[in-house]
C-alpha cells in the first residue's frame, strides 16, 4: 500500500498527490512514468511522475478527472493509500546541452514537461517554456516552470490569460526568429500533433511523449502499441518518448477512443452504485 | 472417444465428468468436475506399477508417478499428496494445465494398447482433496542456512524454484512485476481451465514455506540486478521473467481498434477480472464476431474466453492443418465441442478497417502443405488467387512472444542470443554473469509450465550447488 501524503487541487479537474514510495523516487528521472491501481476491483492505469524527492522518499503526480479511475483517485485524501503503485517505467529522457531547447507543456502535460525542463535548464540549454490551457481556471504551475525556463509563455485557448491562442502560435513565432536546436512537447495528442507539424517545417528535432492505454506495462500486453516511423512500437518499452515527426498521432488517437463507449458506461453505473 | 465396459477396463480410461459443452460456452466456471473418491480410486487400479517406470523419466519435475499413484489405489490420499508434493510444489496446477500426452502419459505402457493412466488427473484430484480437507501439509522447516537469495519472477518458474530454494533453508525473496504473484497462472490462463482460487492456494503454499513475496516490482527498473547482489544482500538471482512482447503479424490493419493480441485479450480477462465489468474496472472488447490468429495453447484459451464474453461466432484461423497446431489436446478437443469454428491451412493478410478505424473484417489467403521445414512441421505455402475475407469485430493474434528487453538491458555482463533471450548453462542455469541464474520463457522462448517448472526445479538445484561451492562455470569455463 502506498501512502498518499500530500493533495492539492490544483485546478476544478486536476489534482496533485505526493506519494509515499521510497524505492520508486530513488530511482525515477525524467521522463518515466509509473501505474497505478486503486484497489482491488481496480484498473492499471499509467501516469506520469511530474516530480520526485530522494530525500522525502516520495513521487509527485498530476491527473485530470476524466475516466472512472481518476475520478475515482481524486476522492482520496491526504493519509490514504493507494493499492498498487509500479515503477519507475519507461525510458529516462534524453537530457543533454543541446543549445537553445523549447519545451512545450499543454493542460495537465505541463506536470511531466516540467522535471524534463527543470533537467534539461540544470545542463545548461537555454531554455523556453510555452504552457497552455483551455483556461486560466485550469493553468497550472506558471511559477514553478519559470523557475526552471531563461523565458517563458502562457498561452490559453479562450484568452482568459496570457496570449490567446493554441501553444503552436507562441512556437512558430519562436521557431521563426532563431535556431531552436530541440523542441520537447507534452500534452493532449492532439496537441503534440500540431506541435509537430509546427516544427517539421522548420526542421527541428521534437521530443514528444505519448499518453498511449497500458495494462501491465513491462511489454507483455501490447495494448500501448502505436506506430512510430512506420513501425509498430510499445510505449511502455520503447518510449514513452518517440521522435514526434515519426509519430502516426492519428493513430494514437484512434486507439485512445477504444474503450469510450465502455467508459462511459462504466461511469454511468459508477454513479447508480453511488460510486466507490 | 470409447466407452469404458467390463471387458475393456483395463484399456479404457474412467472419465472426467465436465460442464455440457452447451453450457459451459457461456460461463467462466471450470470445465472438468474433478474425480470422486471412488473414481480416482478405479483409475488409480489401471497401473501396472512398472517395475521401471517410463512415465517418470516423462515427468520435467520427475514426480514419483507410480509411488502416488498406488497410494491413491489404497485410499491414502494425504499421503499420495505428500509424496507428489516432494517434487512439485504446484500439483493443483500442472494436473490441470500440463500436456500429459506429451508428457508421462505419452510414455505409460497402458496408452500402447489403450489409454493410458489419467496421471493428470489423479494429481488433480490428490492436491484437490488435500487443500479442501483444509488440513494442508507443510514440510518442516529446514535448518536455515542464512543464505539470501532472489527469485524474479513469480510464474510457474519462479515458484517453483522459490519452493525449491526454502525447502533447502534459503531464505527466498519473489519479485513480481504485477500486483499479484503467480505470472502465467494469473494473466493467462483462464478462469475455466485453472481456477484463480487454486492458483492463490498453491502460492499460500509457498509462502508457507518462508518465501517472501514483493509484488509491484519491476526488476531492471525498480532495482538493478546488480543492486540485488552488490547492496540488498542476495548471494544468488533466478531471472524467469517469462514470455515477452507479443508478436504481431505485420500485415496492415493490425492497429486498428478491435485487433488486440491475446496476451492483452487475456490479462483483461483473467488477471483484471474484465469479464465482470462494470463490477471491475477494466473493459474488454468482447466482440461479437471473433477471429482468433494462430494454433497453440494461447490461441484456444482466446478462443474460448472471447466465446463465454457472448461472442456469436468464433473463429480459429491456423495456417497449418489441425495435425500441426501445438495446443494440448484436451483443449483443442474442448474448443471443437464449444463451438469454435476452425479455419485450417488458413492464413490472415490484412485487416479491413470500417473507415472509423476500427476493424470490421479480415482477409485470408488458404493454405497447403509443402516440404517439411525447421520445426519439423510441413511448411504452409499460400495457394494464389485464394482470398477470401471473413466478417469479424474483434482480431486476436495469438502468435507468440519475443524476449522482453526491461531486465536483460540493464545487466550489460548478461550474454544474451541474437533474439534476446538469455543464455545458460543447460544443467545448472548458470548464467555468463556470476551469481544470476535463468530460466523458463525468457531462456527457451515460449513454452509450457510445466517445462518453467523442470527449469524452476534444476536451477534450484545448480543455485543450491553454487552457495555450497560458489564455483561458477559458464560455457565450460570458470569465472
Amino acid at each position: 500500500m502506498f501512502k498518499i501524503l500530500k493533495k492539492e487541487e490544483l485546478s476544478e479537474h486536476i489534482t496533485l498527490f505526493e506519494i509515499g514510495a521510497k524505492d520508486i523516487a530513488r530511482k525515477a528521472k525524467p521522463g518515466n512514468f509509473f501505474m497505478l491501481r486503486t484497489h482491488e476491483q481496480g484498473e492499471r492505469v499509467p501516469l506520469t511522475i511530474a516530480d520526485f524527492d530522494r530525500d522525502r522518499g516520495t513521487i509527485t503526480t498530476v491527473f485530470q478527472k476524466v475516466g472512472k479511475t481518476t475520478h475515482h483517485l481524486g476522492t482520496f485524501n491526504e493519509g490514504d493509500h493507494i493499492a498498487d503503485v509500479v515503477g519507475p517505467l519507461g525510458n529516462d529522457s534524453h537530457i543533454e546541452n543541446f543549445g537553445n531547447v523549447v519545451c512545450v507543456g499543454g493542460g495537465v502535460g505541463i506536470a511531466p514537461v516540467y522535471p524534463i525542463t527543470r533537467a534539461l535548464k540544470s545542463v545548461g540549454n537555454k531554455v523556453t517554456s510555452i504552457i497552455g490551457a483551455r483556461s486560466k481556471s485550469i493553468l497550472f504551475w506558471e511559477e514553478k516552470m519559470r523557475s526552471v525556463s531563461d523565458d517563458l509563455l502562457v498561452a490559453t485557448d479562450d484568452g482568459s490569460y496570457g496570449t490567446k491562442a493554441t501553444v503552436t502560435v507562441p512556437l512558430d513565432e519562436i521557431l521563426s526568429r532563431g535556431k531552436v536546436d530541440r523542441v520537447v512537447a507534452i500534452g493532449p495528442a492532439v496537441m503534440m500533433k500540431f506541435v509537430c507539424s509546427t516544427t517539421e517545417k522548420y526542421n527541428v528535432k521534437t521530443v514528444v511523449s505519448l499518453n498511449s492505454i497500458m495494462i501491465d506495462a513491462t511489454g507483455m500486453c501490447g495494448g500501448c502499441r502505436v506506430t512510430v516511423g512506420g513501425e509498430t512500437k510499445f510505449t511502455c518499452v520503447d518510449g514513452p518518448e518517440f521522435d514526434g515527426h515519426e509519430v502516426d498521432f492519428d493513430l494514437l488517437m484512434k486507439r485512445l477512443q477504444t474503450y469510450i463507449p465502455e467508459e462511459r458506461s462504466a461511469m454511468g453505473c459508477g454513479e447508480k452504485n453511488g460510486g466507490h | 472417444m470409447e466407452l469404458r465396459t467390463e471387458t475393456n477396463k483395463t484399456k479404457v480410461r474412467v472419465p472426467m465428468r465436465e460442464q455440457p459443452p452447451q453450457e459451459r460456452a457461456r460461463n467462466f466456471l471450470e470445465v472438468p468436475y474433478g474425480y470422486t473418491p471412488d473414481e480416482a480410486v478405479e483409475e488409480a487400479s489401471r497401473c501396472l506399477s512398472c517395475k521401471n517406470p517410463p512415465c517418470r523419466g516423462g515427468c520435467p519435475v520427475e514426480v514419483d508417478i507410480p509411488g502416488f499413484i498406488s497410494l491413491v489405489k489404497d485410499k491414502k490420499f494425504a499421503e499420495a499428496s505428500y509424496r507428489v508434493k516432494e517434487k512439485n510444489a504446484l500439483p493443483a496446477v500442472s494436473g490441470r494445465v500440463c500436456p500429459q500426452e506429451a508428457q508421462c502419459e505419452g510414455h505409460c505402457l497402458l496408452g500402447k494398447k489403450g489409454m493410458a493412466v489419467s496421471i493428470g488427473n489423479l494429481e488433480r484430484f490428490v492436491a484437490d482433496l488435500e487443500a479442501e480437507s483444509g488440513e494442508v501439509r507443510v514440510p518442516e522447516k529446514p535448518k536455515p542456512t542464512g543464505r539470501k537469495v532472489a527469485v524474479i519472477g513469480s510464474g510457474p518458474g519462479g515458484l517453483t524454484c522459490a519452493a525449491d530454494l526454502a525447502k533447502y533453508g534459503h531464505q527466498v525473496t519473489l519479485f513480481e512485476a504485477l500486483h499479484k504473484p503467480g505470472g502465467v497462472l494469473i494473466y493467462g490462463i483462464p478462469e475455466f481451465r485453472l481456477p484463480k482460487s487454486v492458483v492463490e492456494r498453491e502460492v499460500e503454499y509457498i509462502s508457507k514455506l518462508g518465501v517472501e513475496f514483493i509484488p509491484n516490482a519491476v526488476i531492471g527498473r525498480l532495482y538493478t540486478i546488480d543492486e540485488l547482489l552488490d547492496e540488498h544482500g542476495y548471494e544468488a538471482c533466478f531471472v524467469c521473467i517469462g514470455a515477452g512482447l507479443p508478436m504481431f503479424l505485420g500485415i496492415p490493419g493490425e492497429n486498428l481498434n478491435g485487433v488486440c493480441s491475446a496476451n492483452e485479450f487475456l490479462t483483461r480477462a483473467n488477471l483484471m477480472k474484465a469479464y465482470l465489468f462494470p463490477g471491475y474496472d477494466t473493459p474488454i472488447k468482447a466482440g461479437k464476431r471473433v477471429a482468433v490468429l494462430g494454433g497453440g495453447n494461447v490461441a484456444m484459451d482466446a478462443a474460448r474466453v472471447a466465446l463465454r464474453l457472448g461472442a456469436e461466432k468464433v473463429y480459429l484461423i491456423y495456417r497449418r492443418s489441425e495435425n500441426e497446431m501445438p495446443a494440448r489436446k484436451a483443449e483443442v478437443h474442448h474448443a471443437h465441442e464449444e463451438g469454435i469454428e476452425f479455419l485450417f491451412l488458413t492464413n490472415p493478410t490484412r485487416f479491413i478497417d470500417d473507415g472509423k478505424g476500427n476493424v470490421c473484417g479480415v482477409e485470408c489467403i488458404k493454405m497447403e502443405l509443402g516440404e517439411t521445414d525447421a520445426s519439423g512441421r510441413r511448411k504452409p505455402i499460400p495457394m494464389k488467387g485464394s482470398e477470401f475475407q471473413v466478417e469479424i469485430d474483434v482480431a486476436i493474434p495469438a502468435l507468440g512472444t519475443r524476449a522482453n528487453p526491461i531486465l536483460t538491458q540493464t545487466v550489460p555482463d548478461l550474454a544474451v542470443n541474437k533474439s534476446g533471450y538469455i543464455v545458460v548453462d543447460g544443467e545448472t542455469g548458470m548464467t555468463s554473469k556470476r551469481g544470476v541464474f535463468a530460466g523458463g520463457d525468457i531462456v527457451t522462448g515460449s513454452a509450457t509450465v510445466i517445462l518453467a517448472m523442470g527449469a524452476g526445479r534444476k536451477t534450484a538445484k545448480g543455485i543450491n550447488e553454487y552457495l555450497k561451492w560458489k564455483h561458477w562455470e559458464f560455457n565450460g569455463q570458470c569465472i
